[in-house]
């Protein structure tokens, strides 16, 4: 067994590090260079996971992730406690991590009060989080799409006065547990609104991992002509093992950023004991298999993975590393 | 009704977005061939026949039934006969068998098969540590077994292992899996299935590799095999069928572990394609409420969990 261990190890390197030609239907529809993963691992991630994880633990993965070469770890919430007791020990996360240079660590902000919070805690990016479902928005945060765009607008205003970046999400992109189907037309105005406020990105959320790639591509065709595909990404939810396929399609469409979840952590709180977001060491393994560079070490990240899967006392969700057996 | 559905028939593209997509993808069901075969627990032969005719009341237009290899190698085959004899043939559906050599296939013959398969490899090292010999003296043993199907008009289909890589070799060249393709469709092999044996494959893998076999082997004629060890498996059979491929290979519940891999998985689900497919707008025939169904009993019956996430998510909702 040991022998076929060290097999899968010598062949995820090879194949990691072939490069071949993408273009194979039309040079119009390349597959990007370089893709920007923004690991979610720490916020979607744990946020969704049952056991309450201390805050050294949470800080010890961060400062792990940080040494894989990822450029973006989304690395706590500044809601309240009471919704999320995970992210609970916010400030001490915040405060506790080794803040790498060249790597950004954006926290999530729902409203002023967050913000503010997040600033005080040292918080140099932030995130806000639409929706593109009316039924979603009111059972998930309590308001309507258009009561959370305006309290958005707040934390826009206070963003640009103190110079902090904000990235905006838009969930239930691909589909709604309560609404079922959501309209690309949707999509795009939520989008666009963010977006036209100063969001710099707009990360497009399948939340319960419905999407296929046909709706992945029409849903992407319809945001992409009101905010610029560069300013674009994808964050997929694997709950029907659709994710890959969804973010190849969204790669074809000119999309290059990617958010994913180390160990794929985050089940889904709409289909108990069913995987949620996708698995970083999948994406990457992908990525790297199509010739696109991302920057990360792979093995360095399955080691970040296999740490909180073992904190977690869970197995992994990624196969890459099911089939590499990386254990600590 | 053999020969039409050996006719390919005319392909029509569907649109979406800037890609083209075949209108219809015919499934391959694999399950109780390649599923169990991976499987550590021998299922007795009256499971495997239960599995089979429930199979046969999905949709599905192609069941591999079973192999006929010594039992000595793959005892979960060693009932071969009895299964072959055993299950229900619904009129719309196909139970190709394995033969690796001539008393294979002539046993499956005495067995009732109407349908069989050869298993060629691009890799010279697997095939020696797999079969015994080497690619060329393999194709020699399927000539034998093509020009004796032939005689009884029993479609033979081909299958190319590693065509995305090899467990002891590495990465495999396309011209390789061209070159064995090519053999096969050419002695007489009506369909050719490519298969990604130990899950490697990405889609930049799967193009190169398809690129090159679609210049000696048409792509109608073609199949993918794709295994999810690495997670890949959807990704690059999106990538197959943008490419123009319209047969898949599947496993119901995604049977069959990888044994180059221990603890993962192998084949990809036949529920997760079918889902995939469907959100697509692709018709295939099948009904997936009933493919999960059947992916219940069938682990219900092994006493392990699913691979399908689809079958998760829709199980977990109950």
């Amino acid at each position: 067994m040991f022998m076929t261990e060290v097999y899968m190890l010598y062949h995820l390197v090879n194949y990691e590090n072939a490069n071949v030609n993408v273009n194979w239907l039309d040079s119009s529809k390349r597959l990007p260079d370089r893709v920007k993963i923004v690991e979610v691992g720490p916020r979607d991630g744990l946020q969704n996971e049952k056991t309450i994880v201390p805050a050294e633990t949470k800080i010890r993965l961060i400062d792990m992730l940080s040494d894989s070469g990822l450029s973006v770890i989304e690395a706590t919430s500044f809601v309240s406690p009471k919704w999320v007791p995970q992210m609970a020990d916010q400030m001490e996360v915040m405060k506790g991590i080794r803040r790498k240079p060249g790597v950004s660590y954006p926290v999530l902000t729902p409203n002023l009060k967050g913000f503010q919070a997040a600033v005080e805690a040292g918080a140099s990016e932030v995130a806000i989080f639409g929706a593109a479902s009316e039924l979603f928005s009111k059972k998930n945060i309590n308001c309507s799409v258009e009561e959370s765009l305006q309290r958005f607008e707040q934390v826009m205003v206070a963003a640009k006065a103190a110079g902090v970046p904000v990235r905006g999400y838009v969930s239930c992109v691909l589909g709604c547990p309560y609404e079922g189907k959501v309209a690309p037309a949707k999509v795009a105005k939520v989008a666009k609104r963010l977006y036209s406020m100063g969001c710099y990105e707009i990360s497009l959320g399948d939340t319960i991992g419905v999407g296929t790639p046909g709706g992945m591509s029409e849903m992407l065709e319809a945001v992409s002509k009101v905010v610029p595909v560069g300013a674009l990404a994808v964050h997929c939810h694997d709950t029907y093992g659709q994710a890959l396929a969804n973010i190849l399609v969204a790669l074809q469409m000119g999309v290059s950023v990617v958010d994913s979840s180390v160990g794929g952590l985050g089940g889904c709180p709409y289909a108990q004991g069913a995987s949620g977001n996708v698995a970083t060491e999948d994406v990457v393994y992908m990525l790297h298999g199509l010739g696109i560079q991302t920057g990360v070490d792979l093995p360095k990240l399955m080691d970040a993975g296999a740490f909180i899967c073992h904190s977690l006392n869970r197995r992994t969700s990624s196969k890459v590393s099911q089939a590499t057996h990386c254990k600590l | 009704m053999e020969l039409a559905m050996l006719l390919q028939w005319p392909r029509r593209d569907k649109h979406l977005g800037a890609h083209e997509y075949p209108e219809f993808v015919k499934i391959v069901e694999v399950g109780p061939r390649d599923g169990l075969q991976n499987e550590k627990e021998i299922v007795p032969t009256e499971v495997k026949v239960q599995l089979i005719d429930r199979l046969s009341d999905t949709g599905l237009s192609v069941i591999e039934a079973t192999s006929f290899v010594s039992s000595k190698w793959v005892p979960q085959m060693a009932d071969h006969t009895e299964v072959l004899q055993g299950i229900r043939k619904s009129p719309n559906v196909r139970y190709p068998v394995l033969t690796p050599n001539m008393h294979g296939f002539q046993n499956a013959l005495a067995a009732g098969a109407t349908e069989v398969a050869v298993f060629g490899s691009a890799s010279e090292t697997f095939s020696r540590k797999n079969i015994n010999c080497s690619i060329d003296e393999s194709m020699l043993r399927f000539e034998e077994v093509l020009n004796a199907a032939k005689d009884q008009q029993i479609p033979v289909r081909g299958y190319v292992s590693c065509a995305l890589g090899c467990p002891h070799e590495g990465p495999i060249d396309p011209s390789k899996v061209t070159e064995v393709a090519k053999r096969l469709y050419e002695m007489g092999c009506y369909e050719v299935s490519l298969g990604d044996t130990v899950g490697v494959g990405t889609p930049g893998s799967m193009a190169a590799m398809l690129r090159s076999v679609t210049r000696e082997v048409p792509c109608r004629a073609l199949a993918v095999h794709c295994h999810d060890t690495y997670g890949q498996a959807l990704a690059n059979i999106l990538t197959a069928l943008q490419m123009g491929v319209c047969v898949v290979d599947s496993a119901v519940a995604g049977l069959g572990g990888c044994p180059y891999a221990q603890g993962s998985s192998g084949n990809v689900s036949t529920e997760d394609v079918l889902y995939m497919l469907h959100g697509m707008g692709i018709q295939t025939g099948v009904d997936l409420s009933k493919m999960i169904a059947v992916g219940d009993f069938i682990c219900h019956s092994l006493n392990r969990k699913t691979n399908s996430r689809v079958a998760q998510a829709r199980g977990s909702q109950l």
